[in-house]
């Protein structure tokens, strides 16, 4: 076991090996004793020529050579790409923060182009005022800053039954981590004063699908916020620019984009998604409601199918990624073998409250077969369970919160596999 | 800075200078309001009784509360403002409008609005969603989830349809529509016989069979105590088995890069990948076969396809979906896509000779259903005259 910095191997160089027959290292050092690396012995044209002046890109982008990173989605699962969804393209990120073009999307009627001077905020129901507020009246309200994960309910859905999806991206991509600039959702509601008898808010977006969904006062009054930045800029549209709800630590489907009215009630609306959606079917036919809350949930992210090992035994750095809904990730333990030993984890950057957090595992690999897991500790003592301790008490049927342990079966030649093991 | 300080000082109180280093030294991540004005409205935050010692945050930021009556923010909302956006629904009935509507109308309006994508009697459209059906099937392995076999209250169906449906002209249905189409949601799942009329008068008598089937979230009692154990760290089991590969089902989506990169390749493993770069080779050649059109328009009318995309399939062995496939539609007579079940209107119009020029198509396409009345095209229009050319430009660019 040793410490090293790795560099991570892109597709595109791991295509290139197998093109070649042969590891990358004997082609390299090959070249290297002939006449040394040619992009030492001759220039670059970047080495020679002007590149663009600063008026060229005022709203930068990522260099052309990061062409492959980008949200996918999977068209089998749903009827359209309108009401669908994407991933986020885990396995070429690092740190916790997830780039704003590439926080997965989720929409059931396609993307509102809103226009903010048009956005209004309405808060009614059993308030002593009901109120309008438009983007410039939210930005008169004290603001805070925080980093939330959002997670949606179905993310890692599909492996329910099984290995189904070879990739992080496919499935554990449903989740971004993102900075949000936003008021406190219980400075709104003051400002319309909630009548006593108030104990749910309905939140709808703008969209075609007018999304709403019910939370409880209790919550709203804590943590949520009413945010309109996301990374220090604007919200993106696919986000739900101008503004949106952060519900922190709780699914992804009730951070309510576009967001245009907050009514306050006495009883929650049972909307569709929180009845047809978003409960959670269990073996015996019936089915839970209002699971709100996150569990505890981690997965490597290097190595993993999109991002096999290319560069053969030796040092080696493994990494990935854990939140909680219900707090911090003080711990996460990896296996190599299939969960019969497990060493502790590093954890890297900032730990912050129902944000994700980012681990590391640096070891020497002897160029064997492989069975990787990670294991999630959340603040609480909650331990990330396996699939089948899952499914012992769900069934396979809940579609939704599978916070499962991920296994990912590497191979000599470094590729890896989704499997389940015993 | 220092008129920014000058200005403020005075209201800088010593509670204020307190809070600030605090919360500096606390939490260097978080930018926050400048220290004067946090001083003026920051209150200690509240004690927590959280058993959660490695929570950092949410201890260190004092959490920012209202003045009392509010910042006088914003304007009150007139009666009709609330009443144009309060339309949602509650099992208690709170919501509904007046009007009715009986099972057979509902047919005639589900088959105009909503059968293209749920099927004549809900049993649904390729991956659409099922509204009938699928009852006593929630233990099995495969449950069918619909409006009766597993919603709890109907009350959602009318509060769904009236907010989202039909899909992409939301909001369009009339209440007695409405109603209508409930009620023959609930004929075709046979919850009522074929004289059923339902009304705001007795939509609470309609009890949903599943409706004793929920129950509140109990992961506290039944998983949390079981998932909090100190687990077992070294020696934890003898051996280990792989019992199932995520590669027997390969149903993982191509996730590689441009036909260059791997058209050079010669490992079997990017087959699949290749028989899509030709694909993706194979669309620009019916694209140069109409040279006449701007280039521009029809990257613009792409860009304008995609709200057509969900029900219209184009380009290389595109099938017909909700809407007929639209290769080869500009200048091709209407209603002769093979295969494809017309609306009435359309057929008719057919016979009687119509042809897709780009002048019966930009009227059709601006207002669907003032054109051509019967359509089952439930599409609002294409609002601009230049999208609306930018979209013919790039239909017409798709070959037979």
């Amino acid at each position: 076991m040793v410490e090293n910095i790795g560099m991570k191997p892109s597709r595109r160089g791991f295509l290139r090996t197998a093109l070649a027959g042969g590891g990358a290292l004997a082609v390299g050092s090959t070249a290297a004793r002939a006449e040394g690396d040619p992009v030492i012995l001759e220039p670059r044209p970047w080495n020679q020529f002007l590149g663009e002046g600063v008026d060229a890109r005022p709203y930068g982008f990522p260099s052309e050579h990061e062409a492959h990173v980008r949200r996918q989605d999977v068209p089998w699962l749903t009827a359209d790409p309108i009401s669908s969804v994407n991933f986020t393209p885990l396995h070429e990120l690092d740190g916790i923060i997830t780039p704003n073009g590439l926080c997965f999307e989720r929409h059931h009627g396609g993307i509102a182009e809103v226009d903010p001077a048009e956005h209004r905020l309405m808060i009614n129901g059993l308030v002593d005022r009901q109120i309008v507020l438009t983007m410039q009246d939210l930005m008169r309200f004290p603001r805070e800053n925080h980093v939330y994960f959002l997670e949606c309910a179905a993310n890692t859905g599909m492996e329910w039954a099984g290995s189904q999806l070879n990739g992080c991206q496919f499935t554990h991509g449903m989740i971004h981590n993102v900075m949000y600039t936003g008021i406190p959702l219980r400075l709104i509601l003051a400002e319309a004063g909630v009548k006593p008898s108030g104990s749910w808010i309905l939140v709808e977006g703008a969209d075609a699908s007018g999304m709403t969904r019910s939370i409880p006062m209790e919550k709203a009054l804590d943590d949520c916020l009413v945010a309109f930045k996301m990374n220090g800029e604007a919200l993106r549209p696919e986000q739900g620019y101008p503004v949106r709800l952060v519900v922190p630590g709780w699914e992804g489907n009730m951070w309510i984009k576009w967001l245009r009215r907050i009514e306050v009630g006495d009883q929650p609306w049972h909307h569709r998604e929180e009845t047809s959606k978003y409960t959670d079917l269990l073996a015996d036919g019936r089915a839970r409601r209002f699971t709100w809350e996150m569990d505890a949930k981690s997965v490597i992210t290097n190595p993993s199918p999109q991002a096999p090992i290319t560069h053969g035994p030796g040092p080696t750095v493994l990494t990935g990624v854990a939140w909680s809904g219900r707090g911090t990730i003080p711990r996460v333990d990896v296996t190599l073998d299939g969960g019969i030993n497990w060493h502790d984890a590093r954890m890297s950057g900032p730990s912050f409250n129902k944000s994700m957090h980012r681990f590391y595992f640096e070891f020497n690999w002897d160029g064997q077969p492989m069975l990787l897991q990670s294991r999630a500790h959340d603040s609480t003592g909650y331990v990330q369970p396996t699939k089948n301790q899952l499914r012992e008490i769900r069934g396979e049927n809940s579609i939704y919160h599978n916070n499962g342990i991920q296994t990912w079966a590497v191979d000599k030649d470094g590729r890896a596999e989704n499997v389940e093991i015993s | 800075m220092s008129k920014f300080l000058k200005i403020f000082l005075p209201a800088l109180s010593a509670t204020g200078a307190t809070l600030t280093l605090a919360y500096v030294v606390a939490d260097q991540f978080v930018v926050d309001l400048p220290a004067p004005l946090r001083g003026a409205m920051i209150q200690p935050a509240q004690a927590q009784d959280s058993v959660e010692p490695a929570i950092a945050q949410a201890e260190t930021e004092p959490a920012l509360t209202a003045p009392t009556g509010g910042f006088g923010l914003g304007r009150l909302a007139t009666v009709e403002e609330v009443a144009a956006w309060d339309i949602d629904i509650r099992p208690d009935g709170q919501g509904l409008p007046d009007g009715s509507g009986d099972v057979w109308t509902g047919e005639e309006v589900f088959v105009e609005n909503c059968a293209m994508c749920h099927g004549d009697f809900g049993e649904a459209v390729g991956r659409w969603p099922a509204l009938a059906g699928g009852l006593n099937t929630l233990e099995r392995d495969d449950p069918v989830k619909t409006v009766g076999s597993y919603w709890p209250y109907l009350s959602t169906v009318y509060d769904y349809i009236n907010r989202a449906m039909p899909f992409g002209h939301a909001q369009s249905l009339e209440p007695d529509e409405i109603y209508a189409i409930t009620a023959y949601i609930l004929y075709v799942n046979d919850l009522v016989e074929d004289d059923f009329e339902l009304s705001r008068d007795n939509f609470l008598t309609v009890e949903m069979p599943n409706s004793q089937n929920f129950y509140l979230d109990d992961r506290a009692e039944t998983e949390l105590p079981l998932f909090r154990q100190s687990p077992c760290m070294s020696g934890c089991k003898e051996s280990v088995e792989i019992t199932m590969h995520a590669s027997v089902l390969d149903v993982t989506p191509d996730t590689d890069e441009p036909a260059a990169e791997t058209s050079e390749s010669t490992v079997q493993e990017v087959t699949a990948e290749l028989e899509v770069a030709e694909q993706e080779i194979a669309e620009p050649e019916a694209i140069t076969e109409v040279t006449s059109v701007d280039p521009g328009l029809v990257t613009a009318g792409e860009g304008v396809f995609r709200q057509c995309s969900a029900c219209h399939k184009v380009g290389p062995g595109a099938a017909n979906g909700v809407g007929p496939h639209l290769n080869g539609v500009v200048g091709r007579a209407a209603g002769a896509v093979e295969g494809f079940r017309y609306s009435g209107a359309i057929s008719d119009a057919a016979e009687a000779g119509l042809v897709w020029n780009t002048e019966e198509l930009s009227a059709f396409l601006a207002d669907p259903r003032g054109y051509m009345n019967g359509t089952r095209m439930a599409f609002r229009g294409v609002r601009s005259d230049d999208d609306i050319a930018a979209l013919i430009a790039y239909l017409s660019t798709l070959a037979e």
